[in-house]
């Protein structure tokens, strides 16, 4: 691997600039004449506005202009969509209600942006909004999925009769119910998927750039994705052709898919810049965030897992309700659904499955994909599930797993996927001696005798990533492909630019995209620079998400590099004189293998670009670019597991020991992986032990709107994490990468519940598992809601 | 409109402000050191920490005009001629951080941690006293390796000259 190539553990070449203060980020562009926005929002859940009056607000101090939703509208500024299609079972179309970047007629979330304040300083715009008059008709609210769905609740688009989205299933349905009606034991359990916000601890920003001279628009914004961006706001909102929109994602500060989709404020700074003939930026403050960020999660499922009389799995049938919001955001649809339900046979050999799932408007924030995405959903209700049928039928945990795994691959799903590879016996195995499992009730012992109670948990988890096949997810209903684009500039000297449609916010592309061209080159990660995040730059890409950088963004990257050696190889041959096929690149030098010619790879380049001796009909120069369409999802998998303590005076849980064992596939820096399995479990951490968005039912109020009210974990949350990897190769991508990116967050929440209710000896207990809710359920008692 | 004067990372700079200015945003917007972030508006997350008279304050909890004529130290003064304090070279070689917003405010806090605490840490400490700083994307264990290990280095290298 060479000391800078793939697998070794490189310290980031992109760290020196985030240490010393030189990171730039959104909020720290400043261009000349630059004005700032801020934006009036709806202080109700559901309202009719009936008139704003913005004349005082104009009349302040350093206020440029005032502009809301009908000037948006009469500009022809097009509704904010969601690009991924599903049809209910009876064949109709997802219901989607209009999403105006700007509220005209209606708002349907505290939060929901209404009117936009230009001013010479924040704070002037600021002061300003205070003084924009928004009369409203109050309308009744509702926040929960099941509220929603009950007959008489409020009505929240007339697209949407019943506030129903749409009523998919996937699976055999008559398979199913007969695998539950011969089976030996069903366990039967409600899982309820707590709602959380993503909370990047940058927030997001724009900066719309209108040049009039140029009929030219400059976006720079906080996103995972800029070219998706560009594609959205030209096809879609009618900003500006893409000839005439640049967007420029720089230095970005956390995503975790928060940053994927395209929000009213990038639209309508764009066109307020236009409007005003000033750049105006605009800075969310963290209850903003919390008000207008995509939160993510939010399920309710009924769950019925059915076994055969030596305790196979032979039948699982799930019903699920999710909720997506006041209004359908850019992928919302795909996250309850094919990112979910496809994954519900989990590592298990299940012969039928049938789910069922509505999705449901409600006046809160817009439910979109959160780091893992539908997968943390389907591995947490089935790693309860699995967890409470060992109690059940009175096996062990791990032994139940064993007993169904899936142990030949390729292995095909009752719900379309199709795993590759995988070994998750090494994991369970691996994970079980990491935490000493047989030694646990010898400290379990230990524990009771000082008043304490202890539990172990363990989930198995599987996830799709390397999004994903453009073909397959074209015929779900994805608006877009989902390969991804790569460009390999070979400079005169030998340097080496790489341009990538992969955006990095946190996973240090930078270094582990220029590990794999040291590794083919053997040229030091030094003379290699990455390039991204600005569509005048990059021609086109699709981000990152859905841990697909590695397996998708990569490949792309070999794809270009086979090329640009291909062409190097041509040219190094004609100069030694020797066949093309006996040439070998090694350490930075083009060798014709079995002789001592040797030319140095920055020779090679700069003979390319002299072009004073090239084979006859070569063109000068040495670039190549490529496109790499996966022809599968990659499936990382692995097992975890909790051990946690319980303080019954207090219901307060400490983690005792965390262990997360990893299949990804090949590693190209386990530096970088195992900080990205660390954050990932915090957020898991985060989501059993600490957080959740609350509505206050009756007014449709957040109650959670800030970091004094909504319980991030911080470092004292949280142990140190003991991590191992045991890796099969991917066979569907060149480099054998599966992604690592959201594996924690997926497979942690069940392994801490399981650990929990093991210690505490029930089963009645959900997300987040705080001290109050702990203790209710060792008392026995109902959790006093209103008090918590 | 208030004048104020601060002497930062070594050199004495003034700038006018609104009274009601945060020295966070002066630092930002008048003296254009934009390495110092705001990640809440609740003094939770600890983006903003510099260091004021040599203590570490959130620099979102107080206003420029208290500040004047005091010395503060910022993220981008910390590196002596290009290189990087012993903390910040432990972040970076135990990949202490990621997206790299919450670093400045995790560096300057474990600065002044490890000053204040003479080499006596232990990771529980390190962990108690990290708890103002909030990141997102490390789950803190890199994070409080990196602050372990810079504390060994300043401080085991000073022991070992002692000896």
């Amino acid at each position: 691997m060479g000391m800078e190539g793939i697998g070794a553990r490189v310290a980031r070449k992109e760290d020196k600039r985030f240490l010393t203060g030189k990171g730039r980020y959104t909020d720290d562009m400043v261009v000349p004449g630059m004005k700032f926005a801020y934006f009036v929002r709806s202080p109700h859940a559901h309202a009719r506005i009936t008139g704003i009056d913005a004349e005082a607000a104009k009349a302040m101090p350093g206020v440029i202009d005032v502009l809301d939703g009908r000037q948006l509208q009469a500009d022809g500024i097009g509704n904010l969509i969601c690009g991924w299609m599903i049809h209910s079972k009876d064949g109709s179309p997802m219901k989607m209600g209009a999403w105006r970047p700007l509220a005209v007629d209606t708002v349907r979330y505290v939060g929901d942006a209404v009117a936009i304040v230009v001013a010479d300083s924040a704070a002037e715009a600021r002061d300003a909004a205070e003084a924009v008059i928004v009369d409203y008709d109050e309308l009744p609210a509702v926040t929960t999925s099941i509220a929603a769905l009950q007959d008489g609740a409020p009505q929240i688009h007339p697209e949407a009769p019943g506030n129903l989205i749409f009523d998919w299933q996937i699976g055999d349905g008559a398979a199913t119910d007969a695998a539950i009606a011969a089976a030996a034991h069903v366990t039967e359990i409600e899982i309820h998927n707590n709602r959380l916000s993503p909370n990047p601890m940058e927030p997001r920003a724009t900066l719309g750039i209108y040049d009039s001279a140029e009929d030219h628009f400059t976006c720079y914004t906080t996103s995972q994705n800029p070219h998706v961006a560009r594609l959205v706001m030209s096809a879609f909102y009618n900003v500006a052709p893409e000839n005439k929109l640049r967007v420029i994602a720089p230095d970005v500060g956390g995503g975790f898919g928060s940053k994927i989709y395209i929000y009213p404020e990038e639209i309508v700074c764009l066109w307020a810049s236009k409007k005003t003939g000033v750049p105006v930026k605009w800075t969310s403050d963290r209850t903003e965030a919390f008000l207008t960020d995509a939160h993510g999660r939010d399920h309710v499922s009924k769950v019925k897992m059915a076994f055969d009389k030596d305790h196979r799995i032979i039948g699982l049938k799930v019903d699920t309700i999710a909720n997506l919001g006041a209004y359908m955001s850019l992928f919302s649809s795909a996250v309850p659904t094919y990112l979910y339900a496809t994954l519900l046979s989990g590592q298990y050999a299940i012969p039928a499955i049938h789910a069922n799932v509505r999705t449901v408007y409600t006046n809160t924030v817009p439910v979109d994909a959160y780091r893992g995405a539908g997968r943390p959903e389907a591995t947490y209700l089935l790693e309860r599930t699995m967890e409470t049928a060992a109690r059940e039928l009175g096996i062990s945990p791990a032994e139940l797993r064993r007993k169904n795994f899936i142990r030949s691959f390729p292995y095909q799903t009752p719900v379309i996927m199709n795993y590759d590879a995988g070994d998750y016996e090494a994991s369970l195995s691996a994970a079980m001696q990491a935490a000493d499992w047989d030694g646990f009730p010898a400290r379990r012992a230990q524990s009771e005798a000082r008043g304490k109670k202890r539990g172990i948990g363990m989930s198995c988890y599987i996830e799709a990533c390397g999004i994903a096949p453009s073909q397959a997810v074209g015929s779900l209903g994805a608006g877009v492909g989902l390969w991804e684009s790569a460009e390999v500039r070979v400079n005169a000297v030998g340097t080496i630019e790489v341009l990538t449609g992969s955006h990095s916010h946190g996973q240090g592309h930078e270094t582990t995209f220029a590990q794999l061209v040291a590794d083919r080159l053997g040229v030091p990660i030094s003379s290699v620079n990455i390039v991204h995040g600005d569509t005048d730059k990059v021609q086109m890409g699709m981000g990152t998400y859905g841990s697909r950088s590695g397996a998708v963004g990569m490949s792309a990257i070999v794809k270009a590099l086979d090329k640009v050696e291909m062409k190097a190889k041509k040219i190094a041959a004609h100069l030694m004189e020797a066949d093309e096929s006996d040439i070998v690149i090694e350490n930075g030098e083009l060798k014709v293998a079995g002789t001592d010619k040797v030319l140095p790879w920055f020779q090679v380049a700069l003979a390319a670009y002299t072009a004073h001796n090239l084979p006859a009909g070569m063109e000068p120069g040495l670039k190549e670019s490529a496109f790499y369409d996966p022809s599968n999802f990659t499936f990382p998998a692995g097992c975890y597991i909790a051990e946690v303590e319980v303080d019954p005076e207090t219901g307060k849980t400490e983690i005792i020991q965390f262990v997360a064992a990893d299949d990804f596939g090949n590693i190209i820096n386990p530096l970088i992986v195992e900080g990205q399995v660390h954050g990932g479990l915090a957020q898991g951490i985060g989501q059993a032990l600490l957080e959740e968005v609350r509505y206050d039912e009756a007014t449709g109020q957040i109650l959670t709107a800030s970091y004094m009210d909504y319980a991030m974990p911080r470092a004292d949350d949280l142990p140190s994490f003991t991590l191992s990897h045991q890796n099969t190769p991917c066979p569907g991508n060149p480099l054998g990468i599966k992604g690592c990116g959201e594996a924690g967050a997926i497979g942690s929440p069940p392994a801490l519940m399981n650990a929990i209710t093991d210690a505490i000896g029930t089963n009645d207990l959900t997300m987040p598992a705080t001290p109050l809710k702990v203790w209710s359920a060792l008392q026995g008692a109902a959790m006093p809601m209103a008090a918590e | 409109m208030a004048k104020v004067t601060l002497t930062v990372n070594g050199r004495t700079m003034s700038g006018e402000c609104d009274d009601r200015t945060l020295l966070v945003h002066f630092i930002r917007e008048k003296l254009g050191l934009t390495g110092t972030h705001v990640g809440c508006d609740t003094t939770q997350c600890g983006a903003c920490v510099v260091h004021m008279d040599g203590r570490s304050v959130k620099s979102c909890s107080i206003l420029a005009v208290q500040a004047s004529g005091s010395t503060v130290t910022t993220i981008e003064g910390i590196a002596a001629q290009g290189e990087l304090h012993p903390v910040q070279a432990a972040f970076n070689q135990h990949h202490g951080l990621q997206c790299g917003f919450c670093t400045p405010g995790m560096v300057m806090t474990a600065v002044d941690m490890i000053a204040r605490h003479g080499g006596a840490l232990d990771e529980a400490t390190v962990r108690h006293e990290l708890e103002g700083n909030i990141c997102r994307c490390t789950g803190y264990h890199n994070i409080v390796r990196a602050v372990l290990a810079a504390n060994e280095e300043m401080h085991g290298a000073a022991r070992q000259a002692a000896e």
